[in-house]
């Protein structure tokens, strides 16, 4: 790739109040987003960064010993002109401040919150955890103490779904079940009568009946917040949809997670918005500047232990070859955004200095 | 060891990115090629497994044709009906959860009865679900007391339970990371599911081959060959056999401490020098773990 597209990233983020980190499981999402944000306390902003996977290493790595909390914990680092923070994501806790914000008094929150029907949707219901992503970006993003938010999202076949988690909900609200329970509460049916719907009356038999009537109750006890959780999702939407927000696409140089990559960047064109830039994880070093069949042709020609050696400079080159090969289709797809590798290091990312030699990387300062 | 005999279903199971789907597919193609009437089954509706297995039979189970076709088949018919016509399923599923896990591993057990396979490879779940969804047979056996649900957690508890029908094998690289989460997987898997964990197929492992080997000593060869080679060419050859060098250091001592840390046999595939496994890395890495376990 051209040196001007690398040096693009920098480029690519500047003045960004959201940065979404998207990408399959396995790519280094996480350690990337820690990355930028440090990149971005170096360079005097206050940043916050938010994670969905409960990596422990990345604690480590950030020396926060007692693990990520759910509330934003400042990392101490050693020349900041601006603010590195972190936190995880805590889905339902998350979930149970909608409740309260959107509840009418206390005596609603406390019928939804201590209901054993909301208690499993919270943290299980499909799309809930990228909806509450977006919900706690939203919330930093309004946040005095942050000029950035930086959030890396589940592994990307869910990720389709953080971006339309805001609409997630309120297809839910919109839910023909929904509909069905809600209908008692206008009318002044009570939950027996409610349970001799037909559709009730059929779920009830395969669930049982007490799952259905923890059921029937949450839906009443939420009647009238729908309103406001509606408002709130299309707020989230906008954010997401608008130009202080990055996606930052984030793959290693394999068959699979380049075609989730592309996959994702095709979710994002169909939605109107487009990737800033992608970041290229493990990429093997190359070496010298012979390719694989010259390596090979002196191994041949080589005799003791330098034919080890040209061997070795072949096999490389091989897997260098492959990568770029790999990785091309995706560098066409998103023309036009930074591209950065990081190269496959010799161990793994235990402290803040080996996060530094990723910055180093991506946003060559080598 | 017997791998591929030991069970009739193998649940393969792993962090992403450690090359669980590739695991499914060399499984499943050695035994194939040992003769055995092979199926594989796929959970996460991923296009990639088929170009990998080519001819051998390949299902896919989604839960809610799997809830669908399994109240059809007891008796619930109607009901399946008007929970599918009003798309209720997903609601049903999260106001019982784990009831989801149960249907797809209730039509898994279905199969391993019918007789019609030696083995069943089954890609698992990704990510951090392969515990909850093993588990989920146990936890709904607590919450549904009675009824369908409950029959059929009974009888996917009966086959997780059954060294003789079934067995984890979980996939690590050998890399830190993938190699804590398999070792807090296996133990979440003994703690809370009681299943019989195989081999720890360990993928994508740089095995030092032929002669003579890359060591210090073809390091030092470089030195003396001043004047053979030019300066550039002699600087990239040596950082290029440091580095890997250095990147199999790494290996072995990860594998070291994957076997102190989990008293499972590990099974090695091979690196191949490709950007991602195709059908015929499937067949090459088959036969390594063909003379590796034997079948």
């Amino acid at each position: 790739m051209s040196a001007k597209r690398r040096s693009g990233l920098a480029g690519a983020l500047h003045g960004a109040e959201v940065i979404v980190c998207c990408g399959s499981g396995g790519v280094g999402k996480t350690t990337t987003a820690a990355v930028l944000g440090i990149e971005a306390a170096r360079d005097g902003r206050r940043v916050v960064v938010v994670t969905i996977d409960p990596a422990r290493r990345l604690a480590d790595a950030l020396g926060l010993t007692d693990g990520l909390a759910a509330e934003p914990q400042h990392i101490e680092l050693a020349d900041p002109p601006g603010e590195l923070w972190a936190m995880m994501l805590d889905t339902t806790a998350t979930f149970d401040g909608l409740v309260r914000r959107y509840a009418a008094d206390e005596s609603q929150a406390r019928r939804i919150l201590d209901n054993r029907f909301y208690r499993n949707i919270a943290g299980a219901l499909s799309g809930t955890q990228e909806y509450m992503a977006a919900e706690t970006l939203h919330a930093l993003h309004g946040d005095e103490r942050f000029d950035q938010v930086i959030v890396d999202t589940p592994p990307s076949r869910n990720a389709l779904d953080f971006l339309e988690a805001p609409g997630v909900l309120t297809r839910f609200l919109d839910h023909k079940l929904f509909k069905v329970m809600m209908l008692p509460a206008r009318r002044g049916m009570g939950v027996f009568n409610l349970a001799a719907q037909p559709v009730l009356r059929a779920t009830g038999k395969v669930v049982g009946s007490d799952v259905l009537a923890d059921a029937v109750a949450f839906f009443q006890a939420f009647a009238g917040m729908e309103s406001g959780f509606r408002e709130r999702a299309d707020d989230v939407l906008a954010l997401l949809r608008s130009d202080v927000t990055r996606f930052v696409l984030v793959a290693s140089p394999r068959h699979d997670t380049i075609d989730e990559a592309m996959w994702f960047a095709g979710q994002l064109a169909r939605q109107d918005l487009s990737v800033s830039a992608a970041i290229m994880n493990r990429v093997h070093p190359t070496f010298g500047t012979w390719s694989a069949q010259q390596a090979r042709k002196r191994a041949g020609e080589a005799s003791g232990p330098a034919a080890a050696l040209w061997r070795n400079a072949a096999e490389l080159a091989d897997i260098v070859a492959a990568e770029r090969g790999v990785a091309e289709p995706l560098v066409k797809a998103i023309e036009g955004a930074a591209l950065a590798e990081v190269p496959l290091l010799r161990g793994d990312v235990h402290d803040l200095d080996g996060l530094a030699q990723i910055g180093a990387a991506l946003f060559d300062r080598q | 060891m017997p791998l591929l005999t030991a069970s009739r279903v193998i649940v393969v199971a792993g962090k992403g990115g450690v090359g669980k789907t590739t695991v499914t597919a060399v499984v499943a193609r050695a035994a194939a090629d040992a003769g055995r009437r092979v199926l594989v089954v796929e959970l996460d509706g991923k296009p990639a497994l088929g170009a990998l297995v080519d001819e051998i039979p390949l299902q896919s189970i989604d839960a809610p044709s799997a809830l669908d076709e399994y109240l059809r088949e007891h008796g619930f018919a109607r009901i399946a009906k008007r929970l599918s016509s009003t798309g209720v399923i997903e609601v049903v599923g999260t106001a019982a959860p784990g009831i989801d896990d149960i249907v797809v591993l209730g039509k898994i057990k279905q199969l391993e009865r019918s007789g019609e396979y030696d083995v069943i490879v089954v890609d698992g779940p990704a990510a951090g679900h392969a515990t909850t969804f093993l588990t989920s047979a146990r936890g709904l056996l607590d919450a549904a007391r009675s009824g369908p649900v409950h029959r059929q957690a009974r009888e996917v508890v009966d086959l997780l339970a059954d060294p003789a029908r079934c067995q984890v094998v979980l996939v690590a690289m050998p890399e830190t990371t993938p190699v804590n989460e398999v070792v807090e997987t296996a133990y979440a898997l003994e703690e809370r599911v009681g299943v019989q964990l195989g081999p720890v197929v360990v993928n994508g492992v740089d095995v030092a081959e032929g002669e003579p080997p890359l060591d210090a000593d073809a390091l030092d060869a470089l030195d003396a060959a001043d004047g053979v080679l030019d300066d550039d060419d002699r600087e990239a050859l040596r950082a290029a056999a440091e580095f890997r060098i250095a990147r199999r250091q790494m290996q072995r001592a990860e594998l070291a401490r994957l076997a102190e840390e989990l008293a499972l046999t590990q099974v090695h595939l091979p690196a191949l020098p490709v950007a991602g496994v195709d059908a015929d890395g499937v067949r090459r890495l088959a036969a390594a773990l063909t003379a590796e376990v034997g079948l």
